[in-house]
């Protein structure tokens, strides 16, 4: 339905998008992320035609949106970040504007009214859009992108500002609305595109640096093996043992959680399995193993590791998983074995398996990454 | 394009600026309409000749928002992205304020009805008059509209809208003021003038050449104002 190919944007000299592609298919929802900068307003603006590419290619159904604009534009709805709302217009008459605008064919008033319905506006159909709350006023936006039952919906960050029960809203509507059209979303709240998207595009400093579902990126990324252990029994020794097992690389001692209970953060060799020989030599020295996880990763520290200074390593990492698609630059097993012990969920210091579960803290970018980044740190 | 010209027109009356610039027009016209009543004349070119110095302050208010609101608000995205072509968008903005303007203007018509009362007027001339202020007033809409292009501020477009209409207004003393050595820029200057072609059809003259100069001035300026529209999609 979508194919983007190698799409490329500079601002003067400043590589905004640098050659993005990938395809979505009919019916499909892709959840679009990244950091502020990293270009997703400006891919989102060369799909729609607001903007042109530097150079590559977007078709929409088949048709190129620089060579055939109108025939393009007539299949997709557009939400940008910021709802292109006259806020002198009443939302009746603005979403018969818009009607107008795409030349649409279906009956107007009833059209209208089912979209306003859908959006859970049809009881300020009536008010002046400048009278509106920033909720409304964003469900408006959404209203006018699905005026003429367009067949792409591209929404940028189509929850900001809405309430709590809004957003469950928003997001049921457009997992419904998927089922009939393909949807590529952007946002920033990492659990909305994980409840939403079939798939993920993950972008950073112009460039896509993963393309999955999100399963698969956490499958392809835990490349390491890391497990939460509390034992009943002296610390010193326990630890002890911990460590001499043949492939432990880390231990991490997390505190005394129960009276006699310690919590153990490991970490072990990919390589090897080693939980069975943890098991062993605990219960063999007649300790008890009250409980034994390994931690998995969340989207948040997938897109962590994708987006922040260490994410050539990550990347990396990804590209290595890729059975059938091995290209030249490659250097797998060795590179993998190296970047394990950048990924570090869980804090020496004060991390307890709990920690593991909530959202890390925005990284900082380092120098690296900066250039990459618009100089106000907005994006474009 | 029938779209952005309703909403255009529309909006013309949901703000308070097709009131402002209705009720100012009319007002000066009727002004000067009344002196001629006062001097028992039925010579309406003294209206109309008055009307330039009018148009030159009250077109630049006219055309001020049409494009640079669009910018600051954000709402040339959904314009852009819509399936309408960019000369559509620019020939809507246009025709709407171009309507506006025609609306203040027949109001003339009714002061060449109230003449005939008095006396009979000479119906070639208010048409020629007629027409002449509807061409140039156009001329002055192409060129603020593209002004209003070039900024997102509706108060740098309605600045510089005004001094590009001085500009054309001074624009035959301007010449004048050449030494006779640029005698010939002189000349192709005030062959640029607004104010002297629009003399001609106050005096009751209807030369081609006027006729033609206001539509090319309209159509390149339109033109150019697509351009400007294009061009910012690529940079």
């Amino acid at each position: 339905m979508i194919e983007v190919k190698n799409l490329t944007k500079y601002y003067g000299d400043k590589h905004a998008v640098d050659g993005v592609s990938f395809s979505v298919k009919q019916g499909e929802i892709l959840g679009f992320l990244g950091p502020n900068g990293a270009g997703k307003s400006t891919t989102m603006n060369i799909l729609t035609g607001y903007i042109s590419s530097t150079s590559g290619t977007v078709e929409i159904d088949g048709y190129d949106i620089l060579e055939n604009p109108i025939e393009a534009k007539q299949k997709i709805g557009y939400l940008p970040e910021l709802p292109p709302l006259y806020l002198d217009m009443t939302v009746q008459g603005y979403l018969s504007f818009v009607y107008d605008l795409k030349k649409c064919k279906i009956p107007k008033r009833q059209h209208i009214d089912d979209v306003c319905r859908r959006v859970r506006i049809d009881h300020v159909q009536h008010r002046i859009i400048k009278n509106l709350s920033k909720g409304y006023r964003q469900r408006v936006g959404l209203a006018q992108a699905l005026i003429g039952n367009p067949e792409v919906l591209i929404l940028d960050e189509p929850t900001v500002g809405l309430d709590p029960k809004q957003i469950i809203e928003i997001r049921d509507l457009i997992k419904v609305l998927g089922e009939r059209h393909t949807v590529i979303l952007s946002s920033h709240i990492l659990s909305e595109v994980q409840a939403v998207c079939d798939r993920l595009v993950i972008i950073n400093g112009g460039k896509i640096v993963a393309d999955d579902t999100a399963e698969n990126l956490t499958r392809r990324l835990s490349k390491d093996f890391r497990y939460i252990i509390r034992v009943e029994g002296p610390m010193e020794e326990v630890r002890k043992v911990l460590e001499g097992i043949p492939g432990m690389k880390e231990v991490l001692y997390n505190g005394e959680k129960e009276p006699g209970v310690h919590e153990f953060s490991l970490e072990s060799d990919p390589a090897l399995d080693i939980r069975r020989e943890i098991f062993r030599r605990i219960v063999g020295r007649s300790w008890v193993i009250l409980s034994f996880h390994s931690t998995e990763m969340t989207l948040e520290d997938i897109f962590l590791m994708l987006t922040s200074g260490d994410s050539a390593s990550a990347i990396k990492t990804l590209e290595a998983s890729e059975e059938d698609d091995t290209t030249t630059e490659q250097k797998p097993a060795e590179a993998t074995h190296g970047e394990v012990e950048e990924i570090q969920v869980v804090n020496p210091e004060t991390g307890t398996a709990e920690d593991v579960s909530k959202p890390l803290e925005m990284p900082k970018i380092d120098g690296e990454a900066k250039p990459k980044m618009n100089e106000d740190g907005g994006e474009e | 394009m029938l779209a952005i010209f309703k909403r255009e027109f529309n909006s013309y009356f949901t703000n308070p600026m097709g009131y402002v610039f209705l009720a100012v027009f009319y007002f000066f016209s009727g002004m000067y309409f009344s002196m001629i009543l006062k001097y028992n004349t039925t010579d309406i070119s003294y209206v109309f000749s008055y009307l330039f110095e009018v148009l030159m302050f009250i077109i630049p208010l006219l055309c001020m928002r049409l494009m640079s609101e669009e910018k600051r608000a954000k709402t040339d995205q959904l314009l852009m992205t819509s399936p309408v072509s960019i000369t559509g968008l620019v020939l809507g903005k246009f025709l709407a304020a171009l309507a506006i303007y025609a609306l203040a203007l027949a109001v003339t018509v009714v002061y060449a009805i109230i003449l005939t009362f008095f006396a009979t007027p000479e119906w070639a001339v208010i048409v020629g008059n007629i027409f002449g202020s509807l061409i140039m007033g156009a001329a002055m809409i192409a060129i603020c509209l593209l002004i209003s292009a070039c900024t997102e501020s509706q108060i740098i477009a309605a600045i510089g809208g005004l001094a590009a209409m001085l500009l054309l207004w001074m624009i035959e003393n301007a010449a004048s003021l050449l030494p006779s050595s640029l005698s010939w820029l002189g000349n192709i200057l005030s062959q640029l003038s607004f104010a002297s072609r629009y003399d001609n059809f106050c005096n009751g003259i209807l030369n081609v050449s006027d006729v033609l100069f206001y539509i090319s001035a309209i159509v390149v300026f339109l033109f150019f104002n697509v351009r400007i529209i294009e061009k910012r999609r690529w940079s």
